[in-house]
């Protein structure tokens, strides 16, 4: 046990040893959590997201296109400005404008054709913008048609039509002159409504219903935290590369006099590579305990689950990331090539397990792929006790996975590792 | 006692060792000779149990070394050619971790490492980071580790590589206490002046081959000549050097410079006859010395192309 012992206190030593690299190891994911948890909503959960930048361009000139506009300006989600056809062309080529729209001469009469010029690389912004204009000329067409002179002209114009059209049947006639007296009726009341500052419909036609969103979180009143994700998706990163480290150092003591001396020793290789396990997983306890640890003093991410299964996913994590830094170790033939290659497997794994970004986001069949990542199943489990506020039965199927994959990884690193100093 | 018997080890088709067999008993020092890549640490690995041989064995107080927790280890100190120190730690932590592979712990470890590091000088620096230390301190350090678990036999794969004169005394001296004390020693080297100094016998390996185990004194009579008298002539000038080779002790003869060298097997018996010689066909001389020829000779001879050819 004393050999044991001794090979994990001087790894932990060296690594406390070298300061600066500990509080470099600590600060970078604390940094980069804290500004992806702001990015992704902050303590409220609620990203402030800056206003599309959009320009106007009216050729019309008339109530109508004048009503639009004020309607797209009333969005909070628009930046709205007046621009002419040239500049804003050249603002949406420039990316100083997302989206130009273009009020055509004779807008409202037929069926008019709005221009929209965006920058291709808004799509989602053009998506909501589109929205957006489809609610505001809705809005604004109606109320023209049930308030406005163009409205009361066109039913007017409509009903002449009718009585003298002799192809009409009687019958239609007689609907469509009920039909349309009926809007003129509604068009009087609503004037005389309108005066006296009562109209119904005078803001025009909107959505026939209202949403009302509410966020699932782990209980009434607790709003989802953004540096929850972040600082569990960072911690999981600099975790990996940590673990990365462990395995790039062991190839490197491989080829040193110290590998020689500490093969000399009579020390089994369980003990060996099982002491570096040991020493790997306490220094990414560390870490993870540090990072949430930042988080819950000055972001207030608590975890809202099991506390034991938060515990146990992070254990297992730990685990996971030494072994698969021996797997590291024992699969790289030179340092240089390897760090290459372990640095490309790290990212993905963290890309794939949603470190980055959740993986809802990612095409259904990449989501399905993700399940043979260790990290999706870390992050699954991390969020899960966290902020999703799940009991520790949760937290089996995660600890499961990774467990297994730190015994998959440790056999490989046991079978391949080279033992001897050739 | 060691006992190496034909040991062999090959890289694919590479021959890292062959046919290296030698013993060394209590307080010998073996010495190692080669050129890089001769096989001497190589073979330092098979008796440290770092390698397995491919055949042959090695016997350590009669026994073999089974596994990697075979307490038959716990006899071998190994000082590996590349430090072997964590330089983020100090001297003493070094020491204590070290101590610790070998279960040493508490007041046996601490009495074992103020033991080292006094007999390395280096009690002074105990407390003070590895990294702050010059080259030579690195390397006394270095057999400091070794020593720890007071090993019967010390494995010195070249421990003065790098290092500064007034540093490689003070090793050889560490070395010569630990022979003092009934240590075992194998010392590998490629620096003859080591060898000379400190072993009692040398094993000459080259090209994974021994070529040569004997004592220095063994290893002279392999030369042609075990003695250069070396004559500096009043009149070089036209003086025939080969016509000494008629002479029967006389087994080379050549002018370099104004200074005949002559060589022969018996000193006592060739000297009087050369200066006779010389006084009978009218040749004056300054001065007169002996030179013995070093392991440098002795070890170009055995290596050299045409003993390889013959």
């Amino acid at each position: 046990m004393i050999p044991f012992l001794a090979l994990v206190r001087k790894d932990l030593k060296l690594f406390f040893n070298d300061r600066k690299a500990v509080i470099v190891g600590l600060l970078v994911p604390i940094v980069l959590a804290s500004f992806f948890g702001y990015m992704f909503g902050g303590q409220s959960g609620k990203a402030e997201t800056s206003r599309v930048p959009v320009l106007v361009i009216d050729q019309d000139g008339s109530g109508i296109s004048r009503g639009l506009i004020t309607q797209l300006a009333s969005d909070k989600y628009l930046d709205v400005k007046p621009s002419t056809l040239d500049a804003a062309r050249e603002a949406v080529r420039k990316g100083k404008a997302t989206v130009a729209i273009v009020i055509p001469k004779d807008f409202g009469e037929n069926k008019p054709q709005l221009g929209v010029l965006y920058d291709p690389s808004h799509n989602v912004e053009l998506g909501m913008v589109r929205g957006i204009l489809s609610g505001a000329v809705m809005q604004t067409v109606s109320k023209e048609m049930f308030t406005g002179i163009g409205g009361r002209e066109m039913v007017n114009e409509s009903l002449g039509q009718i009585e003298n059209n002799p192809r009409i049947s009687a019958q239609d006639r007689k609907a469509l002159r009920h039909l349309l007296g009926g809007v003129n009726e509604l068009n009087e009341q609503r004037e005389r409504e309108g005066e006296s500052g009562q109209g119904a419909i005078s803001g025009g036609l909107t959505m026939p219903y209202d949403t009302r969103e509410q966020a699932i979180t782990s209980g009434k009143d607790i709003e989802y935290n953004g540096y929850a994700h972040a600082f569990a998706g960072m911690g999981i990163q600099f975790i990996l590369f940590m673990g990365l480290d462990v395995g790039i150092a062991l190839l490197t003591l491989r080829q040193s006099g110290l590998w020689q001396r500490l093969r000399a020793a009579p020390l089994s290789r369980t003990m060996l590579l099982g002491s570096r396990t040991v020493s790997a997983s306490l220094i990414a306890g560390f870490i993870l305990l540090v990072l949430f640890g930042f988080a819950r003093v000055v972001f207030g991410v608590h975890i809202l689950g099991s506390f034991a299964g938060f515990v146990g996913v992070c254990a297992a994590f730990s685990l996971m990331t030494a072994a698969f830094g021996l797997m590291v170790a024992a699969l790289g033939e030179t340092v240089e090539a390897t760090r290459g290659y372990s640095i490309m497997a790290t990212l993905i794994m963290v890309m794939l397990g949603g470190a980055w970004v959740p993986t809802f986001v990612f095409p259904a069949w990449l989501r399905k792929l993700t399940v043979v990542v260790p990290t999706r199943w870390a992050m699954d489990g991390l969020d899960g006790m966290i902020w999703r506020g799940l009991g520790f039965s949760s937290a089996l199927a995660p600890i499961g996975v990774l467990l297994l994959f730190t015994l998959l990884f440790g056999v490989v690193a046991v079978m391949r590792f080279r033992w001897s100093t050739e | 006692m060691l006992e190496v018997k034909q040991l062999a080890k090959n890289y694919g088709k590479l021959i890292a060792v062959t046919g290296v067999s030698f013993r060394a008993d209590r307080g010998e020092t073996i010495g190692l000779l080669g050129p890089n890549g001769a096989g001497k640490t190589t073979t330092v690995s098979i008796i440290a149990g770092l390698l397995s041989p491919d055949s042959g064995e090695v016997l350590i107080e009669g026994k073999q070394v089974k596994s990697d927790t075979d307490p038959v280890k716990l006899k071998v100190g190994l000082v590996p050619q590349d430090m072997a120190l964590y330089d983020k730690l100090s001297a003493r932590d070094n020491l204590t971790f070290f101590a610790a592979l070998y279960s040493l712990a508490g007041a046996k470890a601490k009495q074992a490492i103020d033991d080292v590091l006094n007999l390395v000088g280096l009690s002074d620096r105990a407390g003070d980071k590895v990294e702050t230390f010059s080259g030579g301190m690195k390397r006394r350090l270095n057999l400091a580790a070794a020593l720890l678990h007071d090993p019967q036999i010390l494995l010195l794969d070249e421990p003065t590589v790098g290092v500064d004169p007034q540093s490689r005394n003070a090793i050889f001296e560490n070395l010569e206490a630990l022979k003092e004390r009934g240590k075992t020693l194998i010392y590998t080297t490629h620096y003859m002046e080591e060898a000379e100094r400190l072993c009692d016998r040398i094993v000459i390996i080259d090209h994974g081959k021994m070529i040569a185990n004997d004592t220095l004194q063994g290893l002279h009579k392999l030369l042609p000549v075990t003695n250069v008298i070396a004559i500096d002539l009043v009149h070089a000038d036209g003086f025939k050097p080969e016509q000494m080779l008629a002479l029967p002790e006389v087994k080379s003869a050549e002018l370099i410079e104004g200074t005949l060298r002559v060589g022969v097997h018996d000193l006592s018996r060739g000297a009087p006859g050369v200066l006779r010689w010389l006084a009978e066909n009218g040749h004056s001389y300054h001065h007169v010395s002996s030179e013995q020829p070093d392991l440098e000779t002795v070890f170009l001879t055995l290596t050299g192309r045409n003993l390889r050819d013959s």
